[in-house]
C-alpha cells in the first residue's frame, strides 16, 4: 500500500512529503517562544499594567509588526498541527479534505482579523 | 482476547479503545498526547483569544469591558485552562526541539525530561491559578 502512494498515486490529502512543514513547525515555534519572552519582559517591566501601558505597547509600530509576524507563524503552526490531527484520525478522504479546507479558510480569516485588531487603533 | 486461547499469556497486539483504561502510558506518551490535546484546544479557542485581544486593545471603554468579562469566575477558569495548555505546549515543545537535536534521547533522560515538563507546566499553572483567583 505504501508503494502505491507515489507519483500521481499520492493521496491528495497527504502532507507535503518533504522537509518544509517539519522545519516550519520548528521555526515558528522558536518565533513564538521569542515573542512570549518579549511580551513577558514588557509586561513585567510595566508594573501595574492598565490600558495606558497595554495599549501603549501595542501602539508602537515595531511591536505591531512583531505581533503580526508571530501570529502568521502561529497560524501556520496551527495549520500543520491540525492537519496532522486530521490525518491521524479522519480516514475518509472527502471528510478529511473538507476539514483541511475549513481549517485553512478559518486561519486565513484569522489573518484578516489580526490585521484589523492591530492597525485600527 | 478469547481468540488467543492457545497460550495463557496475554498478547499485546493492536489495542482497542477499551484497553486504554488498562494500558499504562509511559511518561513520554502522556506528554505527547497532552501536547496534541493542548494544541487542539488552543486552536478551538482561537476566536475567543482574538476577541479578547481585540477588546483589550480597541479603546479604554472596551478595555474596561475586557476587565469585566475576565473577572467572571467561569472565564477565569477557561483562561486558566488556556494558560495550562500554553505552558504545557511550550515546555513539551522545548523538549521536542532538544530531542530533534539529539539531546536527551536515552530512556532515563527522556523519562526525567518528561517528568520535568509536567512538573514545570503544572507548577506554573498552579501559581497562575493562585494569582487569578486572588490568593496573592
Amino acid at each position: 500500500m505504501a508503494n502505491d502512494n507515489i507519483g500521481n498515486h499520492r493521496m491528495v490529502v497527504g502532507a507535503h512529503y518533504g522537509l518544509v512543514d517539519w522545519l516550519a513547525q520548528r521555526v515558528t515555534a522558536v518565533l513564538m517562544l521569542v515573542y512570549t519572552i518579549v511580551l513577558l519582559v514588557a509586561f513585567l517591566l510595566s508594573g501595574d499594567i492598565g490600558y495606558e501601558g497595554w495599549g501603549g505597547l501595542f501602539a508602537q509600530q515595531w511591536f505591531k509588526l512583531l505581533t503580526f509576524a508571530t501570529f502568521i507563524g502561529l497560524f501556520y503552526h496551527a495549520w500543520v498541527g491540525m492537519r496532522n490531527i486530521w490525518m491521524d484520525y479522519i480516514k475518509p478522504i472527502g471528510v478529511r479534505l473538507l476539514l483541511q479546507v475549513l481549517t485553512i479558510v478559518w486561519l486565513v480569516a484569522c489573518v484578516g482579523w489580526t490585521i484589523q485588531i492591530l492597525w485600527r487603533m | 482476547m478469547s481468540e488467543s486461547g492457545k497460550t495463557s499469556k496475554r498478547q499485546f497486539r493492536n489495542i482497542s479503545l477499551a484497553d486504554l483504561t488498562r494500558y499504562r502510558f509511559p511518561i513520554g506518551s502522556i506528554v505527547s498526547i497532552l501536547h496534541r490535546i493542548s494544541g487542539a484546544f488552543m486552536f478551538l479557542l482561537l476566536p475567543a483569544i482574538l476577541w479578547l485581544l481585540d477588546k483589550s486593545l480597541y479603546s479604554e471603554i472596551s478595555f474596561e469591558y475586557f476587565k469585566g468579562i475576565t473577572s467572571h469566575w467561569f472565564v477565569k477558569l477557561v483562561l486558566l485552562a488556556l494558560i495550562w495548555a500554553y505552558l504545557h505546549h511550550v515546555c513539551a515543545g522545548v523538549r521536542h526541539l532538544l530531542m530533534d537535536m539529539h539531546m536527551g534521547l536515552d530512556k532515563p533522560t527522556s523519562k526525567q525530561s518528561g517528568i520535568l515538563v509536567l512538573s514545570v507546566s503544572l507548577t506554573l499553572t498552579a501559581l497562575v491559578a493562585l494569582k487569578l483567583f486572588g490568593a496573592f
